[in-house]
């Protein structure tokens, strides 16, 4: 892994055509693997401990399985063509030249194995079809390349037959938990939220004394006391929110913007600590019992906190899972109120206040930023926001065209449902795999190079906690602030004026100046 | 003997593909999609499903959005592979419906382009690197396949032509159980052998992303997950609500 990072200088790589195509560097990225999860990490999971003497043949009987329960991998590994559609669509691929990162060829390691065992070809003519056994070294190779795959669906946008490289990878890693092989840094996480309730491990009182600090922030901010309520039971509003925003910046100052959002809605609102964690890793290890485990602790805590309304902060992963797999694992919600979505993003929440004309906003007081916005790859391509398709697009934009004076698209090509992942999604936001990560970012970082040249974009926005982190880590490595990745809500909450506020005054004062003028 | 050796492969060949693809496709039917995986945006009523379907099959348009040349090649190849098709049918069909008849000047021409496009997504396969890096043995058969078939065709039309009349009564002979003699043609025959190849091969090779497409789950659901409820398998939905 040093030897490829020093091959990789981000700031001499990261100008030039997001889309610039790479020569093939074969077994570039062999090495790239993520610590493999400790036998407790894995027990408690429900998954064996260490590769079992007989993994192969548990391997083989946990790929049928899933090939007999779900027809997208049926599908998808039948229908694949090798037509190359999507060799130059994935961002890893782009970014470390590796062809092991061509979606198709990441596919093919499941492929190959799945062929030899489940198809008539691959059992009587292995070689004319590339079936393969599922030796040692194959299980290496899907160690590394199914954890090179953040899942982002980049590449289903473009095969003719939708095949969604995601599912794929999800089986693979679905397959080697089975078999006492896990990933270290999701099957540690999707405990913490089993046990605590959070991804970070935030214990109820540390999250009571985080939300009472941002308060007191706040009204010493605004000169007005917006509350952070924690498990009000009666509240009509249960939000969820990754708990990335009760720790580190930028999404705090996001979280600020949801609370001035929600106070100034004039609405009763709460955070669960049984629900402190919108994300769900149970989706990136493609394991719908624990996704299901973990789904079930939101239903659980708008049971007991008797909320009408369900309402998901900033995150892409977990919009994804909320919109369009939470009914399904843990509802129905028939105890919810159905005159509002069920679930609702934060962001329809405040796009609806600005339609309805409930907030007020002060734009220049994000003149400093020249933004552009960031799509996630799960808010973009695995959901929706508002009524209409693409709304997912037009919201966030419509938010930030509304609260600053400057903003700017990056390149077409680049942006909406061709929005490239941030390179730390599905489970690689972990720090052994910095390299991938780093040269994962590559298009993007090309696309934000390109609109700050043009037209001198300082930030860039984004509604994902995986982005916000990934790029707090990546920005500085590419030549840009770390503080260049901004969440929505932080500039909703820079430009808010909240009634009664220092800010209306002030806003009243410069008013009146401005018409005796 | 000549005649009963087609005569019992076509009958075969038709069986094998028929029963083959048949038990895929109620497969592919049967298998559980426990989660709601479209590839948004996407239409969000069945209508808009079925739309979004026709374009990808007829218009190819995720492969457009994805690469101008294979769009065009692989365009190219369906539709001159579909006019071709609909020409055969007078070989089995009569008296040949109107539609045949007027595709028949076309069909000349779409061969040309059949073997034309394959040989364009052939060289495709061999100098675009990372095309030639994901290709198998079995996708270049595949090209070479489809290749002497429209060759051997065009090679009837062109080189050697055959007794097509006699070809049709074999294939009436053969709808309606009453065999007729099959003219002993080089170019026919090997023309018939490589058709049977590929109606053994379809069913148990790539060339299942047909049926499949038509089940692909990030294309045809729907995006409606908050409109209407998707009940999962009895796996999740009967995991209890409350811990």
């Amino acid at each position: 892994m040093a030897e490829a990072k020093s091959d990789f200088d981000p700031k001499d790589r990261g100008h030039g055509d997001p889309l610039e195509l790479p020569r093939l560097a074969c077994g570039a990225m062999a090495e790239s693997k993520p610590y493999v999860a400790t036998s407790g990490q894995q027990n408690a999971l429900g998954f064996p401990g260490e590769l079992a003497p007989d993994w192969h043949d548990k391997a083989i009987a946990r790929l049928g399985e899933l090939v007999d329960n779900s027809r997208a991998l049926r599908v998808y590994l039948d229908s694949c063509v090798k037509c190359g559609a999507c060799t130059d669509k994935c961002h890893y691929f782009l970014g470390t030249s590796d062809p092991k990162n061509m979606p198709v060829a990441r596919q093919d390691l499941l492929r190959k194995v799945y062929r030899r065992h489940f198809t008539f070809a691959g059992k009587y003519f292995p070689w004319l079809v590339g079936a393969a056994d599922l030796t040692k070294d194959v299980l290496e190779d899907w160690y590394s390349y199914f954890h090179q795959c953040s899942q982002c669906r980049r590449c289903s946008v473009y095969c003719p037959y939708g095949i969604d490289t995601a599912e794929i990878s999800m089986a693979g890693r679905d397959i080697m938990d089975t078999i006492g092989l896990g990933q270290k840094y999701s099957n540690e996480i999707i405990g913490k939220v089993f046990n605590i309730g959070n991804n970070l491990g935030l214990p109820p009182k540390a999250l009571r004394n985080t939300l009472e600090g941002l308060e007191e922030e706040i009204e010493e901010e605004t000169g007005v006391a917006v509350k952070l309520p924690l498990d009000e039971k009666g509240a009509d509003i249960l939000l969820v929110t990754p708990s990335a925003d009760f720790f580190a910046s930028p999404h705090m100052e996001g979280l600020i913007g949801y609370a001035k959002v929600l106070h100034e809605a004039g609405v009763s609102w709460t955070f669960s600590t049984h629900a402190s964690e919108a994300a769900n890793f149970g989706m990136f290890i493609g394991s719908q019992e624990n996704m299901q485990k973990v789904a079930l602790r939101i239903r659980a805590a708008a049971q007991d906190l008797g909320v009408k309304r369900l309402l998901f902060g900033e995150c892409g992963h977990a919009w994804r899972v909320a919109y369009s797999f939470l009914d399904t694992l843990a509802g129905p919600f028939d105890f919810l109120d159905k005159n509002y979505p069920i679930p609702q993003h934060i962001i329809e929440f405040t796009h609806d206040m600005i339609e309805r004309g409930k907030l007020k906003f002060d734009k220049s007081k994000n003149d400093e930023y020249r933004l552009t916005f960031h799509d996630s790859c799960n808010v973009a391509r695995a959901s929706r926001m508002g009524n209409k398709p693409g709304g997912q697009f037009e919201l966030p934009r419509e938010i930030l065209r509304a609260v600053c004076n400057h903003y700017f698209d990056m390149a077409p090509e680049t942006i909406r449902e061709q929005t490239f992942c941030c390179g730390g999604g599905g489970g690689l936001l972990t720090d052994e795999l910095m390299d991938v990560r780093t040269k994962g970012a590559m298009p993007r970082m090309r696309a934000l190079n390109d609109v700050a040249e043009e037209h001198g974009v300082t930030h860039m926005a984004a509604i994902c906690a995986i982005c916000k982190a990934q790029f707090s880590k990546v920005l500085p490595q590419y030549g840009f602030d770390r503080e260049g990745i901004v969440s929505v809500h932080q500039m909703v909450s820079n430009a808010i004026i909240l009634t009664g506020s220092k800010q209306a005054e002030e806003f009243e004062r410069r008013n009146l100046v401005a018409t005796a003028k | 003997m000549l005649t009963t050796i087609y005569a019992t492969a076509f009958y075969a060949a038709s069986l094998l593909l028929a029963v083959a693809l048949f038990r895929r496709i109620w497969l592919y039917a049967a298998t559980p999609a426990p989660l709601k995986i479209p590839t948004t945006p996407a239409p969000t009523t069945k209508g808009g499903v079925a739309l979004r379907m026709l374009r990808e099959v007829t218009l190819f348009e995720s492969l457009f959005k994805a690469n101008k040349w294979i769009w065009l090649f692989g365009w190219i190849f369906h539709m001159a592979l579909a006019v071709v098709l609909l020409r055969h049918l007078r070989y089995f069909l009569q008296p040949v419906p109107t539609l045949v008849a007027l595709v028949q000047p076309l069909g000349v021409l779409a061969g040309f382009a059949m073997v034309g496009a394959l040989a364009a997504l052939w060289v495709r396969r061999i100098v675009v690197e990372r095309i030639r890096y994901i290709t198998g043995p079995s996708d270049h058969l595949m090209l070479a396949l489809l290749i002497a078939i429209g060759c051997s065709g065009l090679a009837m039309k062109y080189l050697a032509r055959t007794d097509i009349v006699s070809v049709k009564e074999f294939f009436l002979g053969l709808m309606y159980f009453d065999w007729r003699p099959l003219p002993a043609d080089p170019a026919l025959l090997v023309h018939l052998s490589l058709v049977l190849t590929l109606m053994v091969v379809f069913p148990f090779s790539k060339l299942l992303h047909a049926p499949g497409v038509f089940f692909s789950p990030s294309r045809n659901q729907a995006d409606d997950s908050r409109e209407r409820r998707h009940v999962p398998p009895a796996r999740l939905e009967s995991t209890p609500r409350r811990a």
